[in-house]
């Protein structure tokens, strides 16, 4: 809340000083004719109010304090020949611009907009098409990337670029953007603090949201659908995941998010639809997953081992073909009350919960796990009295993998 | 043939047994519908109740309608009429009643409960479609071992025998083999497998509905590209059909040649 009230606090403080400052337009029949020369010729604290048309404009630095506003979204077309914008300034605003055509390149990751080392900036209404790089904010801090859509056409991923990427970043707040078709739809690396909200992620090569080594970040709210590989976490700590929705990542390794390598988080309020794999988890300690609804998944978890001490309450898991799968006999994680539409107990005390313990390894899971072709037998009469069989008398599966509570309604 | 059919139908019309089979699916419909009150679970546990029990239900009804009507049949085998018109009369009359109970059974209870309305109606349609041709292919199957077997007894247990071997031992055996050979690649050799037996091949076409999303985890490419595309689902559809026709033939065939 804090980092919001500062950041909205340098927004007033901007606008403030915007209003004494000078206004210079921008547009093809004007003194002013591109934004390069606009550029040059603000004070601090200008404003550049760029009326509609096309600008053929690359490496556009913006190196003092400056608001870009864009009216009826004039198209900036950098030709394919490199990076259009870079902010290396403190305090500047880029509003309402549709940029394409950035350059392509082996070497340099050009991007729509890159920020250098700069405070306080907003990046909003930006529509950004055939790109490489969409946002790219290196080492920047208490900024706003917000309402932006960016849809790009990558067909490889070797040669293609990501949506909105944080490098060595802090404090950033990431809302309500829209990212198709690029190769990951946002992309953090050594990046603490962030907050990602409402944005919808979709159709990316690889993944929606990729993290890599970023600590104390929040996502919320988001919506994921019908990436490559889903999302993926990688090596970080202290990450909460709240209320987003995964769907439709299908494909051999595919799934609704990837954690390895994450600590202390919490997963809440999340919804896994229909993804080959719900979570995949590997290497994960200490993490809370309440309240989220698998539904519909192959997996709706695979838990792939030395994850220790996760908790796993008041989460429902609807019409998976498989609940859960592990690939160790050993468990040291919690499973308790939890609502499974596979459960067949009963409820004779009529407390709420199960009478008899639900076990969410089916023998059939492990049997896959080591033989995958024999997943075409799912649903068989035949694996369903192995599977009755097993649950009657644990071999195979860990014994203790049990929740002892399983709810007989579903969690609202 | 047509008048022999008609015939037929009424026939088992007026025995009931088309009644109690169809009030049976109504029960069983509203029963899991109220219970479950939801159309998707509901359509999954019907799955397990189709594959399971109209295979049954068929053998079962072929082979005592054969031998029930064997003296009629031989009445019928005196007068000049085709033999392949008045065994096929007989099958589809049977097969035709069966199907039309399963389909009205089920169809009604999930039209009541909103069927329409709801996303679940290509799964639920997929899920007769498959009950129709179980039911086409077990009641031919029937019908063959009835006709090479004189013996009342011995018919009956080879039918339900043919029965127990598709729904259960054949995937056992399927799943063994698998699990021996489990070094080798065996992507065709599995997806072959599953095209012998038509119990796994219905199966195989409703999870390509319910089950998508796991099949693909998979890593064959040959999986992919039969699940991932129409291709499993029109094959499915084709194989389905030939498992049809084929036991159809065979009874003509038969009929024609034999001595009674």
């Amino acid at each position: 809340m804090k980092r919001r009230e500062v950041f909205f606090c340098s927004l007033l403080l901007l606008f403030g000083i915007h209003l004494q400052a000078g206004t210079i337009t921008v547009c093809g029949s004007c003194k002013v004719k591109t934004i390069k020369e606009g550029v040059a010729m603000a004070a601090d604290f200008d404003t550049l109010l760029i009326k509609k048309g096309t600008y053929n404009e690359f490496n556009i630095q913006i190196t003092k304090p400056l608001t870009l506003i864009g009216e009826n979204y004039p198209v900036i077309d950098g030709g394919d020949k490199g990076e259009i914008i870079t902010i290396v300034s403190d305090n500047v605003t880029i509003d309402g611009l549709f940029i394409i055509n950035v350059g392509t390149s082996y070497t340099a990751d050009y991007a729509a907009i890159r920020v250098v080392q700069s405070e306080h900036f907003l990046i909003q209404n930006v529509v950004l098409e055939k790109l490489f790089f969409g946002i790219y904010l290196e080492k920047c801090k208490n900024g706003k990337v917000y309402h932006n859509k960016i849809i790009g056409d990558a067909v490889d991923e070797y040669n293609s670029g990501n949506g909105i990427q944080l490098w060595y970043s802090q404090n950033i707040v990431v809302e309500r953007n829209i990212v198709q078709h690029v190769r990951d739809g946002i992309y953090l690396e050594f990046s603490d603090n962030i907050t990602i909200e409402n944005n919808i992620s979709s159709d990316n090569l690889r993944y929606g949201l990729h993290f890599m080594f970023s600590n104390d970040d929040i996502y919320k709210d988001n919506t994921f659908e019908n990436n490559g590989a889903g999302v993926a976490v990688m090596f970080s700590k202290r990450i909460k995941m709240l209320g987003n929705t995964f769907r439709k990542n299908w494909g051999t390794a595919s799934f609704g998010i990837l954690l390895k390598e994450i600590n202390d988080a919490e997963i809440t309020g999340n919804t896994f639809e229909e993804n080959t794999v719900g979570i995949s988890i590997e290497g994960s300690n200490r993490i809370n997953y309440s309240k989220n609804n698998f539904i519909k998944n192959g997996w709706a978890i695979k838990v792939r081992g030395a994850c220790y001490t996760n908790t796993f309450i008041h989460n429902n898991f609807l019409y998976n073909s498989f609940d859960l799968a592990y690939n160790s006999n050993l468990n040291d994680n919690i499973f308790d009350e939890n609502y499974w539409s596979n459960y067949t107990g009963y409820d004779l005390d009529r407390n709420g919960t199960g009478d008899i313990p639900y076990r969410p390894v089916k023998l059939f899971s492990y049997i896959v796990n080591r033989t995958p072709e024999t997943i075409i037998l799912l649903r068989s009469l035949f694996m369903d009295i192995i599977d009755f069989s097993e649950k009657v008398s644990p071999v195979f599966t860990p014994d203790e993998l049990v929740d002892a509570k399983p709810l007989m309604k579903r969690i609202k | 043939m047509i008048k022999i059919l008609k015939y037929s139908f009424y026939d088992l019309m007026r025995s009931r047994w088309s009644y109690v089979y169809f009030l049976f699916y109504l029960l069983l419909g509203f029963v899991l519908l109220f219970l479950n009150n939801e159309l998707s679970k509901a359509v999954i546990t019907l799955m397990n109740v189709i594959i399971v029990l109209v295979p049954l239900i068929g053998t079962i009804f072929g082979v005592m309608y054969y031998y029930n009507s064997k003296e009629f049949t031989e009445l019928l085998l005196a007068q000049p009429i085709k033999r392949s018109s008045i065994f096929l009369g007989q099958y589809l009359g049977v097969a035709g009643s069966l199907t039309v109970s399963l389909v009205l059974g089920l169809g009604i209870p999930f039209a009541l409960y909103g069927l329409f309305q709801s996303n679940a109606i290509w799964d639920f349609s997929l899920l007769l479609i498959t009950g129709a041709f179980l039911t086409l292919i077990f009641t031919a199957v029937a019908f063959n071992i009835a006709l090479s077997n004189e013996n009342k007894i011995k018919g009956f247990g080879y039918a339900v025998l043919a029965w127990l071997f598709l729904a259960v031992i054949y995937d056992g055996l399927f799943l063994m083999s698998l699990i021996v050979f489990e070094e080798y690649p065996l992507d065709n050799l599995s997806l072959i497998a599953t095209m012998f037996n038509p119990i796994d091949l219905s199966r195989t076409l409703i999870l390509l509905k319910l089950d998508i999303s796991a099949l693909l985890g998979y890593t064959g490419a040959i999986f992919k590209q039969f699940f991932g595309t129409n291709l499993g689902l029109f094959m499915s559809i084709f194989m389905l059909c030939l498992w049809t026709v084929i036991p159809v033939w065979r009874l003509a065939y038969v009929a024609k040649r034999k001595d009674f």
